[in-house]
């Protein structure tokens, strides 16, 4: 008897059918404070960098998540600062989640040596030493292999850390996806594969590019259990990574999450990109606006008497204030010395 | 471990890799053949049940993740050694070594350094053609980033290989298969700095400068033989390290003979050769003639006839040493 795959998101990537409310009851009124401050840092933090990008202050190629920050916030509250956590070219959200420092990464987009990267990075190439977030780096699919790689060292360590791949819809049509998943498989190790499905890659829309769009099939053609969750939904998001986590830090081996989310601005800097996509259209754009998941979050704790709506405007004025000092700071920070050109190559 | 007597090259490796998982436990090694006898030649030999399968992984066929996976761990603490059998598989990783591995500790300010190390086997002859032939040493060299080492001697064989785990950097240690017959005494390993490491003359001359490296390097010492005999006194320098490239101890010698020839089993264009001749030439104002010997700028063939003249051999170094020499 044959099992057919399932290929379809069916509802999750139709914006116009409705989804089910944020369900809050399990979590603290602290969780979901956090929850909701961590994803308007995020949120802020990057349509602050499109406005940066636009009076032409910020050069460097800046791929910005707005719509998507459920999906790190989630994830990471299942995580440890003992995990290894890899990103991508969209990784500011990850960075944040996983407790990484907005001042730090703010100068790192300025290119300034206050920066998370010493100003060697810019927005694709950000690290953190005393957080999860073990580095991003913008060559698709690059760091998948590498978190698998992180998986090896941690179950060689014996000391139940794990390891996480961000990596997006696109990420997916690469070979060394299937290498991975495959190697991950095969040695059993502790490895969280997260695709954020953003129906995307740079301009195509993904049924233009796959015969599904359930990225979750590979998955289970290795055999790697899996859940496919609303990526706008940031509690059902971190139900599933907590499930999926447990299963890998108990070294039962891989695990993967499908998130499926939406961005509201184009492949790279601070426009919507109507016109560069195959089939993205305002119509698509405001629907998934609907589905946004801080909205979604703040509807959901009004609703339940978790936070009133002057709470939650206080969380996004401390939001702001931080962000803007961070601004200041990177603005005048100063560059790195000309001779880390030549004194970073080696060791 | 004792001072070994008559050792051969690919028994050195296998003596680096010994040294390195005794000594070293955050050393491990990963790649296709690790656990088979025919794969990596004698260079391995039984290493899987003497340190065990967790530390010698035989892989799936997917050189990318399994070099991706080699620096993830070397991320986290470990020095592991990703094995490419032959050099021309390895491709399928560049994406890897490339943009990952070179250029992780720059991108990220040289907070997070990839100690990892590639070994890639060069295996010629036979023929094996086009796609089973290649060292490419001269690409990886170009890379920023990227040490690359290449020994020629049965004690750089270990050593190298040693020094190479023990850098905080990415390496690209490639060893020849034409070499595993060498012998040679080999003294106690110890732990060996790469920065320490550059090239080196291993035999002194005064009437012409011959520098390679690997196979070449044979190919040279004994082109220096004959030689001697027709009255001709050569140089003789082994690069070891061809990234970074420190040219100094070239440069003093064709100072001192003014004549250069440069022996290297990888193609003309944009190949290493070239770059030992300009090193040389724009650092010295007195005349120099200089001239190389490299694989003619072709895939390698299969038939014989073909390959017979593709591989540069010792009469070719000889008589274009007499050449540069008789020119006054």
């Amino acid at each position: 008897m044959t099992i057919p795959l399932e290929t379809s998101l069916h509802e999750l990537a139709d914006p116009r059918r409705e989804l089910e409310g944020i369900e809050v009851t399990q979590y603290s009124q602290d969780e979901l404070n956090y929850f909701y401050k961590t994803m308007c840092r995020i949120r802020t933090v990057e349509q602050v960098l499109a406005q940066l990008v636009l009076d032409n202050e910020v050069k460097c190629p800046c791929h910005l998540g707005v719509g998507q920050e459920a999906v790190s916030v989630g994830v990471s509250h299942a995580l440890k600062t003992t995990d290894y956590a890899f990103g991508n070219h969209r990784s500011h959200a990850h960075y944040l989640a996983l407790g990484g420092e907005l001042e730090q990464l703010m100068a790192e987009v300025f290119g300034k040596v206050t920066g998370c990267s010493k100003g060697m990075g810019g927005s694709m190439h950000i690290f953190t030493e005393n957080s999860a977030f073990k580095g991003a780096v913008p060559i698709v699919a690059g760091t998948i292999s590498i978190a698998v790689g992180a998986g090896i060292a941690a179950k060689m360590d014996g000391k139940q850390a794990i390891s996480i791949a961000y990596f997006g819809d696109g990420a997916s049509e690469e070979g060394t996806f299937h290498e991975s998943l495959n190697l991950a498989g095969i040695y059993n190790l502790p490895v969280l594969f997260v695709c954020e499905n953003n129906l995307y890659s740079s301009h195509l829309d993904i049924n233009m590019r796959q015969r599904g769009d359930r990225i979750a099939r590979f998955a289970d053609a290795h055999k790697i259990p899996s859940r496919v969750v609303d990526g706008n939904n940031i509690t059902e998001v971190e139900n599933a990574a907590r499930e999926l986590v447990k299963i890998a830090r108990e070294g039962k081996g891989p695990v993967f999450l499908e998130a499926v989310t939406y961005r509201w601005l184009g492949h790279v800097g601070p426009h919507e990109n109507i016109d560069v996509g195959v089939r993205r259209s305002r119509e698509e754009i405001d629907a998934w606006k609907l589905r946004d998941p801080i909205k979604r979050l703040a509807d959901a704790m009004v609703a339940s008497k978790i936070a009133t709506l002057d709470d939650l405007r206080e969380i996004q004025v401390e939001v702001d204030n931080e962000v803007n000092q961070a601004v200041i700071k990177a603005r005048n920070a100063p560059y790195p010395e000309k001779s880390a050109l030549l004194d970073l190559v080696y060791a | 471990m004792n001072e070994l007597k008559n050792v051969n090259y690919g028994t050195a490796i296998r003596q680096g890799f010994q040294y390195l998982m005794e000594n070293h436990s955050n050393v491990f090694t990963i790649g296709q053949g690790l656990w088979s006898p025919w794969y990596v030649g004698n260079s391995m030999t039984d290493l899987d049940k003497e340190f065990g399968k967790e530390r010698v992984l035989d892989t799936p066929v997917s050189e990318h993740a399994c070099t991706g996976a080699a620096i993830g761990a070397s991320l986290c603490g470990y020095r592991p050694i990703v094995i490419h059998p032959r050099v021309d598989f390895m491709l399928l990783a560049v994406d890897q070594i490339v943009n990952q591995a070179a250029k992780w500790g720059h991108m990220l300010g040289g907070q997070a350094r990839p100690a990892v190390t590639i070994r890639g086997i060069i295996n010629r002859g036979g023929e094996q053609g086009a796609q089973h032939s290649q060292s490419l040493h001269s690409w990886f060299a170009h890379i920023p980033g990227l040490r690359v080492v290449m020994p020629a001697s049965v004690q750089d064989a270990r050593d190298l290989l040693i020094a190479s785990v023990l850098s905080d950097d990415p390496v690209v240690y490639m060893d020849d298969r034409w070499l595993y017959d060498l012998e040679a005494d080999l003294p106690l390993a110890t732990d060996i700095k790469l920065d320490n490491q550059g090239p080196k003359i291993i035999k002194q001359g005064k009437d012409i400068t011959l520098v390679a490296a690997s196979y070449s390097v044979e190919l040279c010492r004994q082109a220096a033989e004959l030689l001697e005999q027709q009255g001709v006194s050569a140089e003789v320098i082994d690069l070891r390290v061809l990234n970074p490239y420190d040219p100094n101890e070239i440069v003093s010698s064709v100072g001192k003979t003014g004549k250069l020839l440069a022996v290297d089993g990888d193609w003309r264009t944009c190949g290493y050769a070239g770059e030992i001749i300009a090193s040389v030439v724009e650092q010295l104002d007195k005349k120099v003639i200089a001239r190389r010997i490299t694989l003619p700028d072709a895939p390698a063939p299969t038939s014989r006839e073909l390959e017979n003249i593709y591989y540069p051999k010792v009469d070719e170094v000889v008589s274009a040493a007499l050449s540069i020499h008789n020119r006054v």
